[in-house]
């Protein structure tokens, strides 16, 4: 039978979580309202007035060439940095998870990708593309089949930072002796990390999944600073797509596409956890 | 089955600290030996040497014929039992115990014939058969974390012997059990071991646990070994002064005192509260005013009213079946154990008498057992 509660501990419950509600109706779902009533305008003579069109606009626009496009260039971005981003962080923290002399160096070296901003790392990977003065001597960053890949190369290399960090700090959870019964019973280091390491750290890897998928659905700074979403339009993301559009002659179709993006990450994160949460071991 | 073997065995963790030193021991095949001793003694440390968890230093590790120090841990054919039981908590009871089956390989078609894996139909029987032994046939399907402490200690036990290893590693798996548990599995690992007759390593810093389980127990302090022997040997000749107040429970009464050696009679210590007689048969020649420590074990001290050693009585403890009388005789704390109900009390003083035959000497420098 479900407790009831007294007027008195509901009354208390609500004060508490006051300050949380007031900052979130301020800053999250009053401004999502007014996004989904933007949404619904269409500007007319180049933004000097809107017309009310109700949800033509919503579909017109969602289901439009360029929206697709740029949730295919999104979707391709997240394709290229989270599998890579947390496979490498993976096999780095498993390899510098070790008791040996001068591994925090590696430790702090391997995490220090996480510490460089995303502006930094976007110029330093724009350097490194240079045709001219970049290490790697390509034109990807002008080529449209390997744009995306390049621009991405930098993300990858951020999210193996992460990757790296978080995994760490869970497997130094994982029991030594948990390990060692592994290695008597027969298990080889490959069977340890498939069989028992990556289980016991399935809630860590998890959270990474949703975490980078999200951060690769809202990728726009390394997209604006190494190639302003060129050549033609082969590197704009949604994300890039919705500040381009982000002005007052089209600030209907930007509210559209961002309320577009907002449902595509709620169902992609949904999904990954209707799926793989029954897959996930959480320690009691 | 195999014996594992020992042979000047050290092992210096970061260069300089000494786990282990010198270790010879044999443990023979079949047998059910008991490391013991306080913690830090580096008995848990052979004992990972024994699995391979940790490299020896120097020194010879061998089980059965087959030198192992350079040997994988896998390929060693031992198990062990941990402390926290290691179970992998994302697999069922089943899959825990099957573990070791799914990926050694083991010589089921004869001593002539190469090892091979089990089949499903092979670690099936095997794996149910271990769960019937030890009582978990009704648990296979959960996961550990639906288990007690005391199922979980089962699921590791089954996982342990499943394999039948030739050697079973044990490291204070009772440690997590409560008292009443821990009594009751202490029984039923000998009559595991009976059944099974595996040779067993098993770790304690428990001496009841070591008493009642051990063929023979290994006494280590400090890195080093202190004595081996039946559990009747460590008890009744303790070798040291380490190990006769180690084994026992309260432990060994041990009075510094001086030898005094009188024209014709004989030979006594004197303990300050009095004289206690020399044990007959010493073939250590003592020395008038030669300083030793005299070992009593507080079942051998009897209050008589000629005693000739005088106890200040502190507190007297009933514990139904018998009596332990607190108290110092000269400057050294003495207890006495009497069946029954005591018959003295707190505050007053007893005389206590003691058969020269129950009285141990050790040397008061090197503390070594004086026969």
């Amino acid at each position: 039978m479900r407790r009831r509660y007294s007027a008195r501990e509901v009354a208390l419950a609500f004060v508490l979580l006051l300050p949380s509600i007031v900052v979130f109706v301020a800053f999250f779902y009053r401004p999502f309202l007014n996004l989904l009533h933007w949404g619904t305008f269409e500007s007319r003579r180049n933004g000097a007035y809107f017309e009310d069109v109700g949800l033509t606009q919503y579909r017109e626009q969602l289901t439009g060439d360029d929206f697709r496009e740029g949730l295919w260039h999104s979707v391709q971005f997240v394709l290229y940095t989270v599998p890579a981003g947390l496979v490498l962080g993976v096999l780095l923290a498993v390899a510098a998870h070790r008791r040996l002399k001068g591994i925090k160096a590696f430790q702090a070296i391997f995490s220090s990708t996480l510490a460089s901003s995303v502006a930094v790392t976007s110029v330093i990977f724009f350097y490194l593309f240079n045709p001219v003065v970049g290490l790697v001597a390509t034109n990807w960053l002008n080529d449209p089949t390997w744009a995306m890949f390049a621009v991405s190369l930098s993300s990858i290399w951020q999210n193996m930072g992460l990757a790296f960090v978080i995994v760490l700090a869970g497997l130094q959870a994982v029991p030594d002796e948990v390990m060692e019964a592994a290695t008597l019973d027969g298990y080889g280091p490959v069977r340890r990390l498939l069989r028992i390491t990556l289980p016991l750290i399935s809630p860590v890897l998890l959270f990474l999944l949703v975490v980078l998928v999200i951060f690769g659905l809202q990728a726009f700074a390394q997209v604006d600073i190494i190639t302003k979403g060129g050549p033609v339009s082969a590197t704009e993301t949604l994300v890039f797509k919705i500040n381009r559009l982000n002005r007052p002659d089209n600030i209907g179709i930007g509210a559209v596409y961002s309320v577009g993006l907002f449902f595509v990450t709620l169902v992609v994160t949904a999904v990954q956890f209707t799926i793989l949460e029954r897959r996930v071991h959480y320690a009691q | 089955m195999a014996s594992v073997t020992f042979e000047s065995v050290t092992k210096r963790f970061d260069g300089d600290v000494v786990a282990v030193d010198q270790l010879d021991l044999a443990v023979e095949d079949g047998e059910f030996m008991v490391l013991l001793g306080p913690s830090g003694c580096g008995k848990t440390t052979a004992l990972r040497m024994i699995a391979g968890l940790e490299e020896v230093t120097e020194g010879t590790l061998s089980i059965g014929d087959r030198v192992v120090n350079d040997v994988d841990p896998a390929r060693r054919d031992v198990s062990m039992v941990f402390q926290s039981y290691a179970l992998y908590p994302h697999m069922s009871v089943r899959r825990n115990i099957e573990s070791p089956l799914l990926v050694r390989r083991y010589p089921v078609d004869g001593p002539d014939r190469p090892p091979r894996k089990l089949s499903k139909g092979e670690r099936d029987e095997r794996v149910d058969d271990a769960a019937r032994v030890l009582g978990l046939a009704e648990l296979l399907g959960r996961k550990p974390a639906a288990l007690s402490g005391g199922q979980r200690q089962r699921v590791a036990l089954a996982r342990a012997f499943v394999g039948r290893p030739q050697a079973f590693l044990m490291d204070e798996p009772l440690s997590n059990l409560d008292a009443k548990l821990r009594a009751a599995t202490r029984l039923e690992l000998v009559d595991l071991h009976r059944r099974v007759e595996t040779t067993v390593v098993y770790v304690t810093h428990d001496q009841v646990e070591a008493m009642t389980m051990a063929d023979r127990i290994a006494i280590m302090s400090a890195g080093r070994l202190q004595q081996v022997g039946t559990p009747q040997d460590v008890y009744e000749a303790p070798a040291n002064l380490f190990v006769a107040q180690f084994i026992g429970t309260p432990p060994m009464n041990t009075l510094p005192g001086t030898v005094a050696l009188s024209d014709g009679g004989p030979a006594t210590v004197d303990v300050g509260g009095g004289r206690v007689p020399v044990p007959p048969g010493l073939t250590t020649s003592l020395g008038d005013g030669q300083p030793v420590v005299v070992g009593i074990r507080p079942e051998h001290l009897t209050v008589v009213p000629e005693g000739p050693v005088e106890q200040q009585v502190r507190a007297v403890e009933w514990l139904g079946h018998e009596c332990l009388v607190f108290g110092a005789v000269g400057e050294a704390p003495v207890v006495v154990r009497q069946t029954g109900m005591a018959t003295v009390a707190a505050g007053g003083t007893a005389r206590l008498a003691v058969d020269p035959d129950q009285v141990h000497l050790f040397d008061a420098d090197t503390t070594e057992r004086l026969t």
